[in-house]
């Protein structure tokens, strides 16, 4: 299933399928955020934005409309 | 030779530049860029080695305006800082993301060294890499373990500095040149080709056993809590500020006794004249001045260094930035401005912190309304004066009221300007986070004690000749003034004294009160009268104002000495009543409500504090930024006031 990562609930493990074209997206793919990278949402700030993501081994923190930009497949 | 260290944020290049470098640092420019250029020197076999502390970097393509110096300075060899050889930090830990930068630092063809770093969370995280087939894969670095936290690796670093193995064109990506600065497009494309290589080869570097998760992830959960998290926050932030206003005071105020005294003591031990007048007087006093905000500097930086050594600033940013973001602040906003109502100048030093220009310069550029400590003298005084001692709705001081309402003020303001200058500030950068959240981990001593060294050093000398320079100028003119006037000044003064049969000391401060009067800074004060008589005051206050532009509190010791009063200590008794009994050319009082109120109201805004100005241009690069401050706040104040005495009255 296709979603975008600010739609994921917490601990659900996710795969990206794909980075939005924006001015964001070399800063995403330089810290390791590309296709193929597994994805988990660890936790979110008091007021739900913005979201802690454990990428493969370290903890990125993003707003939502940054994680807004990330495509995701989840495992059904 | 010159050696530059890159890494990314968060595997310990501070550390590892301390162990090699120790004291030998010192702080320059990079041109065109506020970062500041730590430097430092190592001592290998042979020579001393230069090291320059780039910022930590993701990539060699900058994703703010101070990360242009990694680019500029790697991709051009014209660059003056351009490096004879590079030491990448590389996190163990978390190889895969940090070989994106080492090897694009690889394939610019720089002599290389790797240091491997954070090995010990390596093995926490049950990761296990393989050295040699990273050997393997860039045959041409050199490569080292290292744990810098516990100091191990530093002769290997140093000898590895003095073999740095010469390149022969090999590169991971085929036939390299690094993409335009802006071309973003490129750049995306080269980290996404760059990943896809480094994973080919990831499952022969490292070895994930059964994942370990550290306790990090569990604390996280009671520092981001909807509750406890902030709870948590402003319990720290009031014993910061708490330890800063009282455990500063003490070293402060015999800082301040001791100097006094040398100045003295140094005054009446030379013979008279004006070289001995300038220094008992001027340049004494104007060191102790500077070196006075030491403690309250040491102090704050030393906590701000622990936040960030643990890990724990982040979590600050994560849980505010939801906050601040509409207000054009950022999450590391809040220290620097809360900070300031102890005092600015350690406020606006700590700024440093944030990344992103703006948010750092509209922070800085705020910061001073915070009611800093200095205005209390004057606030006190004032309120004594005009401020009835009331209670209204049965329980609540009037004077309290106002004082608390003198600091909501300078709070509202703050945030209110911080907002309307997110919208004039133009900046082709949009704001983003993408904010990496290290494990937390205990601080490691010498890295704070290093960074609290490194911060007093840069304000006494940046900040403190600029002080100095100041307090020495209104030292002059308050201290001199027309020859004939001042002769007239003390001759008047002894006349009046003797037909009023006072004392010794009396008769001293009112000749002090008479050749104020006369001086060049007596004539400022007159002349700026009738610009400040709408306001509510008069030229005496208007002498004062030009005083206390040096430093708030110096208001109440000169309006002590316009009316020849003794200053006494907190209570100001005498001078109370001096100034109560004060009239205007009309009869009517010169203190009333609407005047000293409209007073107060001035002190909040107003810039009075030229070692803040000093430490904003220091910080910002530039008198742009103070000069627009002082603009603001001096019209914002002048309004502001204008508005108070009109409505009071």
């Amino acid at each position: 299933m296709n979603k975008r990562l600010s739609a994921i609930k917490i601990g659900e493990l996710v795969k990206v399928s794909s980075v939005e074209p924006s001015v964001l997206k070399v800063k995403l793919s330089e810290m390791g955020i590309v296709a193929g990278r597994m994805l988990e949402v660890l936790y979110r700030a008091p007021f739900g934005d913005p979201i802690a993501v454990d990428v493969d081994g370290y903890v990125l923190s993003l707003r939502l409309d940054e994680a807004d930009l990330i495509h995701v497949e989840t495992k059904v | 030779m010159k050696i530059a260290l890159l890494g990314n944020p968060n595997t310990g290049k501070s550390s590892v530049f301390n162990l090699l470098t120790g004291m030998r640092q010192h702080v320059g420019n990079f041109p065109g860029v506020t970062v500041d250029k730590k430097s430092g020197s190592i001592l290998l076999e042979n020579e001393k080695a230069e090291l320059i502390d780039f910022p930590g970097t993701y990539s060699i393509y900058p994703r703010s305006r101070d990360e242009r110096v990694v680019y500029k300075s790697l991709c051009d060899k014209n660059n003056p800082d351009y490096p004879d050889a590079v030491f990448v930090v590389v996190d163990a830990s978390n190889l895969e993301r940090n070989l994106l930068l080492f090897s694009q630092v690889y394939d610019l063809q720089l002599p290389i060294v790797m240091l491997l770093n954070m090995t010990d969370l390596a093995i926490k995280r049950n990761k296990r890499y393989n050295v040699e087939e990273l050997r393997e894969l860039f045959p041409e670095a050199k490569i080292i373990e290292t744990n810098a936290r516990a100091g191990t690796g530093k002769q290997r670093i140093l000898e590895a500095a003095e073999n740095i193995p010469q390149r022969h064109g090999h590169s991971i990506i085929e036939n390299y040149s690094p993409a335009p600065i802006d071309d973003h497009h490129a750049q995306d494309e080269e980290a996404n080709h760059r990943f896809k290589k480094i994973k080919d080869v990831m499952h022969l570097i490292e070895e994930k056993l059964e994942q370990k998760h550290d306790f990090s992830r569990k604390v996280d959960r009671i520092i981001v809590h909807p509750v406890l998290g902030y709870l948590i926050f402003a319990l720290i932030l009031l014993t910061i500020f708490q330890a800063i206003y009282s455990f500063a005071q003490i070293p402060m105020d015999y800082i301040d006794g001791w100097f006094n005294q040398f100045g003295g003591w140094v005054g009446s031990s030379l013979p008279e004249g004006v070289f001995t007048d300038l220094l008992s007087q001027g340049i004494i006093p104007g060191i102790g001045g500077v070196v006075v905000f030491i403690p309250q500097i040491a102090l704050l930086f030393f906590f701000i260094a622990i936040l960030e050594e643990t890990g724990y600033l982040s979590r600050v940013v994560f849980i505010m930035d939801r906050l601040m973001r509409p207000l054009g602040l950022n999450g590391k906003s809040v220290v620097p401005l809360l900070s300031s109502v102890a005092c600015a100048i350690p406020g606006i030093m700590s700024a440093r912190t944030i990344s992103d220009w703006k948010e750092r310069t509209i922070t800085i550029l705020v910061a001073p309304l915070m009611s800093c400590s200095a205005r209390i003298p004057v606030y006190t005084l004032l309120i004594a004066l005009v401020i009835p001692d009331e209670r209204i709705w049965g329980f609540m001081n009037v004077r309290g009221l106002v004082l608390f309402g003198l600091y909501a003020l300078g709070l509202i303001s703050a945030l209110l300007i911080a907002f309307i200058l997110k919208w004039l500030i133009n900046t082709k950068e949009k704001g983003f986070l993408l904010l990496e959240m290290p494990s937390y981990k205990a601080p490691k001593w010498s890295n704070v004690g290093i960074k609290v060294w490194e911060k007093v050093h840069v304000f006494v000398l940046d900040a403190g000749k600029i002080i100095l320079a100041i307090s020495i100028v209104l030292w002059a003119l308050a201290t001199y003034g027309p020859t004939e006037r001042m002769k007239n000044a003390e001759i008047y003064a002894n006349e009046l004294a003797i037909k009023k049969n006072l004392n010794g000391e009396q008769t001293n401060q009112l000749i002090a009160s008479e050749k104020l009067e006369s001086s060049y800074m007596g004539i400022l004060g007159k002349s700026i009268e009738p610009v400040i008589s709408p306001l509510g005051y008069d030229w005496k206050i208007g002498i004062s104002l030009i005083t206390s532009f040096a430093a708030r509190e110096v208001f109440v010791g000169s309006m002590a000495t316009i009316y020849s009063v003794q200053e006494d200590g907190k209570s100001n008794l005498s001078l109370i009543q001096k100034l109560r009994r004060e009239k205007r050319k009309d009869g009517s009082a010169v203190y009333t409500l609407a005047s000293g109120t409209s007073l107060m109201v001035f002190y909040v805004f107003a810039m009075q504090c030229m070692a803040t100005m000093a430490v904003v241009k220091r910080e910002t690069k530039s008198w742009k930024w103070p000069l627009i401050q002082l603009g603001y706040m001096g019209v914002l104040a002048y309004l502001l006031a204008l508005v108070t005495f009109n409505i009071l009255t």
